[in-house]
């Protein structure tokens, strides 16, 4: 029993170290005056983090929308409500798939490249040099990172969604012969901008923020040896990946609970 | 040669979990002098060029750089000094996602806002000094180990600092490289006056490049003094580790139960 109490009290403080540590990496990062500097290293950054992203994001989106497309149709003609196709399809993708798919996948390919790499440079006593060189590694590694993916998050969202749509309206018009134009404008009457689409751009947002949080906190914290950057990397994405299902349950309790 | 003190160490005591690598250990780097520090592994050297660095905090004493506590500095202060020391790590440290030429020039460009014409020059003239110069467009993996050590001098010394530490710089050296990585740190010294501490435990070659040396055991100095003084030492440590003997003060084991006793715990499970 008091070996239980002490394993228990010994795992919360060691959970509020982290959170304390996290915290503390945070506040380095982001208060302070940007130098000219950062944002050239941020554009790098955003490169490797978002353009490279771009290719498993556009084909998730292009199958979660023909996939979409095609479920909502088997169940909407049964009604006979087929018509209806566009603004579910979009507002499925905007509201909830987008950002949330997006965001998982972000935290599969980004974030977990961004542990291992911050990982692999400390445990080759990179980050140590660079101290010892009179640079601070939170401004010049952790810092642009996490700009980067605060940044590349919301503009990946967006073009997840808009190739999801694209792919529904293949399945839904091309293939299946849901009407275009009630396809395409009973779309544009259901999607509203601010509610709809704005609030999407800011769950992303959010997502953008937390997963880079803990991927860059990760590896900066991780334990530099290979088995620790390998657990680092794990952590990484378990932890990303059940922020990003939490949190999408608070935005849009806060988004659109008022609705019911 | 001054006789100033550049670096005091004072009873200082850093402990590892509840293992303690420093016990009141007593240490002085004079200016413009290579100094080196010797041991048997383990002895906390490589942590010791850390505590110095304030890379890591002691527990107890304090580390004077120009008369300074170092672990005191503000964070401003603490990267001001960081920029008079240098440092060669074990590994070298390169940034691998940085050629050989922008990994020297790197702290050039952070550190100062000289154009882009005379950072070349700088950088060629540091390369060209380590002779290196024409592998300025190599990737650090394209580096053998020696290769990539001297391309880690060249950029501790980009900033000429007034001091630099060199962490076991011949340990897995091929005898040619040694030789030059030698050459090299003792040109250095002389040429730009600098102060030097290498942390090694090849006796030989770092005896014959230092003006006084400190033979680190048991978390303490066990013996100081020039290295004729050193090899002239009737302490039974120091020449058991100058003479490399496997018997002798120094245990070769690390601290455990019984011997005997952990093997027979074997047969009984």
């Amino acid at each position: 029993m008091i070996k239980l109490a002490q394993s228990l009290g010994t795992r919360t403080l060691d959970t509020m170290a982290t959170a304390g540590r996290a915290g503390r990496l945070l506040m380095q990062s982001i208060l302070r005056l940007p130098r000219f500097k950062d944002v050239y290293l941020t554009y790098v950054q955003l490169y490797s983090i978002g353009v490279q992203s771009l290719l498993i994001i556009a084909v998730s989106g292009l199958f979660i929308g023909m996939v979409l497309g095609l479920q909502g149709y088997t169940t909407l003609v049964k009604f006979g409500a087929e018509s209806a196709l566009g603004p579910l399809v979009a507002l499925s993708i905007v509201r909830e798939l987008g950002p949330v798919v997006a965001a998982l996948l972000f935290a599969g390919r980004a974030g977990s490249a961004l542990t291992a790499e911050i990982g692999l440079m400390k445990a080759t006593e990179q980050l140590a040099s660079m101290e010892m060189m009179a640079v601070n590694p939170v401004h010049r590694i952790i810092a642009p990172r996490f700009f980067a993916g605060i940044i590349a998050m919301p503009l990946l969202a967006a073009i997840f969604s808009a190739i999801a749509i694209i792919g529904g309206s293949l399945v839904g018009v091309n293939w299946l012969g849901v009407d275009s134009g009630g396809f395409w404008s009973a779309m544009q009457g259901a999607v509203d901008w601010e509610n709809d689409v704005i609030n999407g751009i800011i769950k992303s947002g959010v997502f953008g923020f937390f997963v880079t949080w803990i991927a860059v906190f990760r590896g900066y914290d991780c334990v530099p040896t290979s088995e620790g950057i390998s657990r680092s990397t794990t952590q990484t994405v378990v932890h990303s990946s059940l922020a990003i299902l939490a949190l999408d349950f608070l935005l849009t309790t806060l988004m659109f609970g008022d609705i019911v | 040669m001054t006789d100033t003190p550049l670096i005091q160490i004072e009873n200082m005591t850093y402990h590892r979990g509840e293992r303690a690598i420093f016990n009141g250990l007593n240490l002085t780097i004079m200016a413009g002098k290579t100094t080196a520090i010797m041991g048997p592994s383990g002895t906390g050297k490589t942590t010791l060029l850390k505590l110095i660095g304030a890379q890591l905090k002691p527990d107890g004493g304090r580390v004077l750089f120009h008369g300074e506590d170092i672990h005191k500095m503000p964070q401003k202060e603490l990267y001001n000094a960081r920029q008079k020391m240098g440092m060669l790590f074990q590994s070298g440290a390169l940034f691998s996602d940085l050629s050989v030429f922008d990994n020297v020039a790197f702290p050039l460009r952070e550190h100062t806002n000289l154009p882009r014409s005379i950072i070349r020059t700088i950088v060629l003239m540091k390369l060209n000094a380590v002779g290196l110069r024409g592998a300025r467009d190599l990737m650090p993996s394209e580096l053998s180990g020696g290769m990539g050590r001297r391309v880690a001098l060249a950029r501790a010394v980009a900033l000429d600092p007034e001091m630099v530490m060199y962490d076991e710089p011949f340990t897995g050296q091929d005898p040619i490289s040694m030789g030059v990585l030698m050459k090299l740190i003792n040109t250095l010294n002389k040429s730009l006056k600098l102060t030097s501490v290498v942390v090694s435990h090849d006796v030989a070659e770092v005896t014959s490049i230092a003006d006084y040396c400190y033979v680190l055991a048991q978390g303490k100095v066990m013996a100081e003094g020039t290295p004729e003084e050193l090899n002239q030492n009737s302490s039974e440590t120091v020449s058991q580790f100058m003479q490399g003997s496997p018997d002798g003060p120094v245990p070769f084991h690390f601290p455990a139960d019984d011997y005997m006793a952990d093997l027979q715990e074997s047969v009984k499970r």
